[in-house]
């Protein structure tokens, strides 16, 4: 997934200019010359030098370089799912985490995967369950990490 | 070092419960090093979480040990299927390969590991006797030498070995203005909070770390299209043999590959992977027999091997002394300090001396331990590459999502591992590297602060920031290091304006 350095310059450069209309809104140290607008200041002036020194480069690279370039994984249909249910393991685990409890969201999270990777369907079930009750046995007991248990009963 | 600090830093090591961690670290390290697609970084960072529950020497323990063992253990995969375990193996993979090709598997696995463990105890050497020395110097640093420092530490990270100068560039700004966030910061006035209590104290440096090194190595897993590996070989012998031999007749390549190891490891922003990379160069320039590099010769696998470890000592000098990383294993580890309240800077040899030598011992330990483990591992190493990935990236995933979650028992760690995850796949993906973003993450507090100090000191006058004489000189090495790539493409300018055809 590769986008043309021109359209990373341009993004970059809108993130400078953002930082540096912020930090105008910072109050001053009383009786300071420099206080908290001071250091993103500067960073965000030399982001907007470094973004349009991208911009060129990526404008004279236009012809060997295409705007958005999708990449080998992209074209290959298991490869977009992997990384799709990778990331949506995680965000799936942050909206219902709390409500489901962390075995059920766990065990469901392995399993997608173990799927998607094409571990044994046999295999898929209990190498998920086991996983997860060891990673909470550890969390949980040994280093007292209070990990939800949402639906299910406290059973230890 | 006084006698009581000595018998203390002991004690401190001494305890069953600091050897088990020990113990522990090191066959983890080992394991993660061995496997290809999960890094020593990676190792690093998955420990991190863990080491958060533990006492400060077993949790700096836990992360020199697996760090060391990583670096040796990469060379496993790299010998055996050609791909390195960690990249500070990738300097000799095809030499090691070649070897095991030519049915010397056990010679090239024997020295990588025999020569590790020596490059690792003079780079601890070089530490011990380096680091308080350098520390009595830092303790006259003022904040305009500390500034210096810090540019200086970042401009090595950024000028040297990275292909692109500009993309790393950004990428350390990005890392400082990520840092910039919450409210600790001079004037205490909470930035870039979006109105989110949690980001009131920044983001919390371990879910980034994971997110940086952790998750995103697992999605460019997920999106592998690489073929199924091959193991060259299925049974190993000695490896011990013949070791002697070449410790007699490569003494010299030892020593150079140690050296070089160090020095590129003091540099900030050069790690063990670029110390096994000019240090395999200069073993084929030196040796008397060039020619039979890249057939299947174990000098420069000694020398290489040996370097990538020593750096590691090397690393950890600047580290302690200065609080500056040498690469983002040690940037990691510094973060790491600071979250023990052991925070790195001159005054740690005065404040608790005792914890600065009981890492020291550790150091030591490591590299000792180092060959009979190592010795396991190879031993076991046909059965641990076989280990099945699909199974064994989904259980990591999920033990980031707890780790995350542990450190300050929100989901919003987990949803910062996300979005960091995803930046940093997205960026390498375009080329930006990552690591000077993770040292801009580590350095931009004390970046900041002696930014500001210096300039409300000075009223605002940029010359004292030149004028005071250890701040010059500082000064000075930044700017070459950073003109550096200009006067390389200027002297090949001048020296072949016929060649270049526009």
């Amino acid at each position: 997934m590769k986008f043309n350095d021109m359209v990373w310059g341009a993004l970059l450069l809108v993130l400078g200019l953002v930082v540096l209309n912020d930090v105008r809104t910072y109050p001053s140290i009383p009786g300071q010359q420099y206080g908290p607008n001071a250091f993103p200041g500067l960073l965000a002036g030399l982001l907007i030098v470094c973004a349009v020194m991208l911009m060129v480069k990526g404008w004279r690279e236009r012809s060997q370089h295409p705007w958005f370039e999708a990449g080998a994984w992209l074209q290959a249909p298991p490869q977009v799912r992997n990384f799709a249910l990778t990331v949506g393991s995680l965000i799936f685990y942050v909206v219902a985490a709390e409500k489901i409890g962390f075995l059920i969201c766990g065990s469901l999270i392995l399993a997608a995967l173990f799927w998607s990777l094409r571990v044994r369907a046999a295999l898929i079930a209990p190498i998920a369950i086991i996983s997860t009750l060891v990673i909470h046995a550890v969390f949980y007991k040994g280093l007292r990490v209070p990990l939800p248990w949402g639906v299910m009963p406290i059973l230890y | 070092m006084t006698w009581t600090v000595f018998m203390q830093a002991l004690g401190l090591v001494f305890d069953p419960y600091v050897l088990l961690v020990i113990f522990c670290s090191a066959i983890f390290g080992l394991f993660v090093g061995a496997i290809p697609g999960l890094t020593a970084t990676m190792a690093t960072a998955l420990l991190v979480p863990v080491t958060f529950f533990m006492p400060p020497v077993p949790a700096v323990a836990a992360i020199v040990t697996a760090t060391a063992m990583a670096i040796f253990s990469g060379d496993i995969p790299g010998a055996l299927l050609r791909i390195p375990g960690t990249p500070a193996s990738a300097a000799y993979t095809d030499e090691a390969y070649a070897m095991t090709l030519k049915g010397q598997a056990e010679l090239a696995l024997g020295a990588g590991l025999v020569f590790s463990a020596l490059g690792g105890l003079f780079g601890t050497l070089v530490l011990i006797f380096m680091a308080p020395s350098l520390a009595d110097i830092a303790l006259k640093f003022s904040s305009f030498e500390y500034f210096w420092l810090v540019v200086l530490g970042l401009a090595g990270a950024v000028f040297i070995g990275n292909s692109s100068v500009l993309k790393a560039s950004i990428s350390l700004i990005l890392g400082l203005l990520v840092a910039c966030a919450g409210a600790d910061n001079p004037g205490a006035y909470p930035r870039f909070t979006f109105g989110v209590t949690e980001l009131n104290g920044g983001v919390s440096l371990i879910p980034m770390m994971v997110g940086m090194f952790a998750v995103s190595e697992l999605l460019r897993f997920m999106v592998n299209l690489d073929p199924p590996m091959k193991i060259a070989v299925q049974k190993l012998g000695n490896v011990f043999a013949g070791m002697w031999d070449l410790l007699v007749k490569y003494k010299w390549a030892l020593m150079r590959g140690n050296v070089l190891g160090v020095i590129i490891g003091i540099q900030p922003g050069s790690g063990a992977d670029m110390a096994a990379w000019m240090s395999y160069a200069m073993s084929k320039k030196f040796s008397k027999e060039p020619e039979k590099f890249g057939t299947g010769h174990v000098e420069g696998i000694i020398e290489a091997g040996a370097a990538n470890n020593s750096s590691l000592g090397g690393a950890w000098i600047p580290a302690i002394v200065f609080g500056i990383p040498g690469d983002s294993i040690t940037a990691i580890a510094i973060g790491v300090l600071y979250l023990k309240n052991m925070n790195p800077g001159p005054t740690i040899f005065i404040n608790n001396p005792e914890n600065i030598y009981a890492i020291f011992f550790v150091f030591i330990i490591a590299n000792i331990i180092m060959i009979p483990l190592g010795w396991l591992t190879i031993k076991l190493a046909v059965k641990i590459l076989q280990v099945p990935r699909n199974i064994l990236m989904p259980v990591i995933l999920l033990f980031c999502i707890v780790g995350s979650f542990a450190i300050n028992n929100t989901v919003f760690g987990v949803g910062t591992i996300l979005v960091f995850g995803l930046a940093a796949f997205l960026l390498e993906e375009n080329g930006f590297p990552v690591a000077p973003a993770i040292l801009g993450v580590v350095l931009a507090n004390m970046m900041e602060e002696n930014f500001v100090t210096s300039l409300i000191k000075s009223d605002g006058s940029l010359t004292v920031f030149f004028t005071r004489p250890i701040a010059m000189w500082l000064a000075i090495f930044t700017f070459i290091i950073m003109f550096w790539p200009v006067f390389t493409w200027a002297w090949r300018k001048l020296r072949a304006p016929a060649a270049k055809i526009a």
